[in-house]
């Protein structure tokens, strides 16, 4: 047998797109976006330019739910197809979408700071709900930390990763709920009206976050595989 | 059939360590009923319907997770999980027994724990009866799968409460919501679909909890 | 009735199998030796089904039903009685006349007396035999025995040796023992495993 290359380019070749072409592209693409967003966008009448933080929010939530969904995914190849690289691409999907996640609560607190000068609304949906997914993944991770590596390990974060992608909706819908017990708060942070230049802009930001969780995904992914390559060598050697 | 009677044997087992050990039960009632003097202490003087309702769920829920941490301890402590897992029923049998004995003991506290709120706080209306019928099954059926998981972990008891209780904030929704409200069947039907969705999901994906 | 190809087993970073080959034809015995941390148990875990290894793979010709586990932890309920026990173990595997068939075991293993006591109260061979009879109860076809004489009293081995005795050639073993003399009579095979 022999010894894989341990390097992160014969490595991170696990698709036809290569990572430096990747990354190329994310920076093109994140730069338009932010051109588009600060320059391109018209200025919102009520909120000013503040509200422009919109777009990045409402585009990071998305890409957010997608590392989710794509965890759930890998989740599910790996208990079904038995695959065993499933259990290392749903962790990083998982952890990718903890870092979107973290910047969701983020750049919706800074909004709601500079709208309605509080830093968090109760609410927001989707403030709230990603709340509960952050306090959910995080979980994962203590879950996974508290294992030793092993087909063990790789089963419960599967089955735990399956179990978040059903309580999105079922959170959603439960915040949706509580809103009728309380009576609801007029504070919310709205985004403008869809239409023009602003459907645009809202696109190219979308798209180049979704292209940045990917490449971020593919550079992670094929770090832990070379870590992975590198201990199997160094058995090998011993 | 033959499913029902291993989860059958399975639930009476539980029950009967229980009875012979009559630990888990008695805390259960002694720790809700401390936690209601707490919450009269943390309370304003004549705190509203509302607020009380709110309480008497967190309350359910802390019980309720004192005693899913004990669940699956005889199986951990003396290794007999290996035997379960080794018997060729299907492995979803040995989590709906322990979520069903896990059921009766919750139940059996909170036999205690409504009357006690009755009379310490406020009455307890049918809606409220029904919406503790349907969280204790959401409850407990995702509280025992996740049991099981904490209990193959190093962390143990430290993970239950972290892995259970932001599942178990749609419960605590549809729980609160059906007891204060004046039209309370959203919220139960809210619960009911909660219960059926995550009870179908622990019953499929049990098998990869305890087999390797 | 067991293959095993290019068996590997690793926890982590620690590897506790490499490379292990494994044939067992029906009717066999086979002997595991090794010092301790050499794999045995984890050996014989893979072989039970209780765990997956991360290298090889391994093929069994018996259903999960028909194999009968014997590991370090007795695997009774402290807390229940050995007739509870049993009759858990009875109903799970599905054994026809499950009565006869416990109380047939318990007598043989000398522990008809004590079945309605707590097994917590027992002493550790009386709860070797005990869990001698919950391997014994399904009648299986694949016996996996993880060092079975280590918590025996000398009555209790001889009873071991017996029923090795009674059933060698008609079903399958596989037994892992830090004494492969005392069973040299009994042995088709060994397999030694390095530390």
């Amino acid at each position: 047998m022999s010894a894989p290359a341990a390097t992160i380019g014969a490595v991170g070749r696990t698709s036809r797109i290569t990572l430096p072409a990747l990354a190329a592209t994310s920076l093109v693409l994140v730069t338009t976006a932010i051109v588009f967003v600060f320059f391109v966008a018209p200025t919102d009448a009520n909120q000013g330019f503040s509200q422009r933080i919109f777009y990045f929010h409402v585009s990071i939530a998305i890409t957010a739910y997608a590392c989710f969904a794509g965890a759930a995914w890998q989740a599910f190849r790996l208990l079904w197809k038995r695959d065993p690289l499933a259990d290392l691409k749903s962790y990083v999907c998982v952890h990718q979408g903890v870092i979107f996640g973290t910047l969701v609560l983020i750049t919706g607190s800074i909004w709601a700071k500079i709208s309605w000068g509080r830093w968090w609304l109760w609410s927001s949906d989707q403030l709230v709900l990603f709340l509960v997914l952050f306090l959910f993944y995080c979980a994962y991770f203590m879950l996974r930390f508290s294992l030793d590596p092993g087909p063990q390990r790789a089963n419960l974060s599967a089955v735990y990763a399956l179990f978040g992608v059903v309580l999105i909706p079922v959170s959603f819908a439960a915040i949706r709920l509580a809103k009728d017990i309380i009576h609801p708060v007029v504070f919310t942070l709205h985004g403008p009206n869809f239409g023009g230049w602003i459907l645009v802009t809202y696109c190219i930001s979308q798209v180049a976050l979704l292209v940045l969780a990917y490449t971020l995904y593919r550079v992670e992914l094929a770090g832990k595989q070379l870590d992975g390559r590198i201990r199997e060598l160094r058995e090998v050697l011993a | 059939m033959r499913y029902f009677r291993d989860v059958g044997a399975l639930a009476r087992k539980d029950l009967l360590l229980e009875l012979r050990a009559r630990d888990t039960l008695p805390a259960m009632v002694l720790f809700v009923a401390a936690v209601f003097v707490v919450f009269h202490f943390a309370l304003p003087e004549s705190p509203s319907r509302l607020e009380t309702v709110g309480l008497l769920w967190v309350a359910i829920l802390f019980t309720a997770l004192l005693g899913l941490g004990r669940a699956f301890v005889p199986e951990r402590e003396q290794r007999t999980l290996d035997g379960l897992v080794l018997a060729p029923c299907d492995r979803s049998a040995i989590w709906l027994a322990k979520s069903l004995a896990t059921l009766a003991f919750l139940a059996a506290a909170e036999v205690v724990a409504l009357p006690l709120y009755a009379i310490f706080f406020h009455r307890v209306g049918g809606a409220t009866i029904a919406a503790v019928v349907l969280a204790d099954i959401g409850i407990c059926a995702v509280g025992t799968f996740l049991g099981a998981m904490a209990v193959a972990t190093r962390a143990r008891d430290l993970l239950l409460p972290l892995l259970f209780l932001p599942l178990a904030i749609p419960i605590v929704v549809g729980a609160v919501g059906a007891s204060v409200v004046d039209s309370p069947g959203r919220y139960l039907g809210f619960l009911a679909l909660y219960d059926a969705l995550f009870a179908v999901v622990c019953w499929a994906s049990f098998e990869y909890v305890v087999a390797e | 009735m067991l293959v095993a190809r290019r068996l590997g087993k690793r926890f982590g970073e620690k590897r506790v199998l490499r490379g292990i080959d494994l044939d067992l034809a029906t009717g066999g015995f086979l002997v595991v030796t090794g010092p301790n941390g050499s794999g045995k148990t984890t050996l014989l875990r893979i072989c039970a089904g209780l765990a997956q290894p991360t290298e090889g793979t391994i093929e069994r010709a018996v259903s999960r039903g028909a194999i009968g586990y014997l590991g370090h932890e007795p695997l009774v309920y402290r807390e229940l009685t050995a007739l509870e026990n049993l009759e858990l173990y009875g109903r799970l595997y599905r054994i026809a006349e499950r009565r006869e068939r416990i109380g047939m075991l318990l007598e043989r293993f000398g522990l008809w007396e004590v079945r309605h006591e707590r097994v917590a109260s027992y002493s550790r061979g009386m709860t070797q035999r005990l869990a001698l009879c919950r391997v014994l109860l399904h009648d299986p076809e694949l016996l996996v025995l993880d060092e079975p004489y280590n918590a025996l009293d000398e009555a209790g081995a001889e009873l071991l040796d017996a029923q090795l005795a009674e059933l060698r050639g008609e079903r399958t073993f596989l037994l892992a023992t830090h004494e492969p003399a005392r069973l040299a009579p009994f042995a088709s095979g060994r397999l030694a495993l390095a530390a």
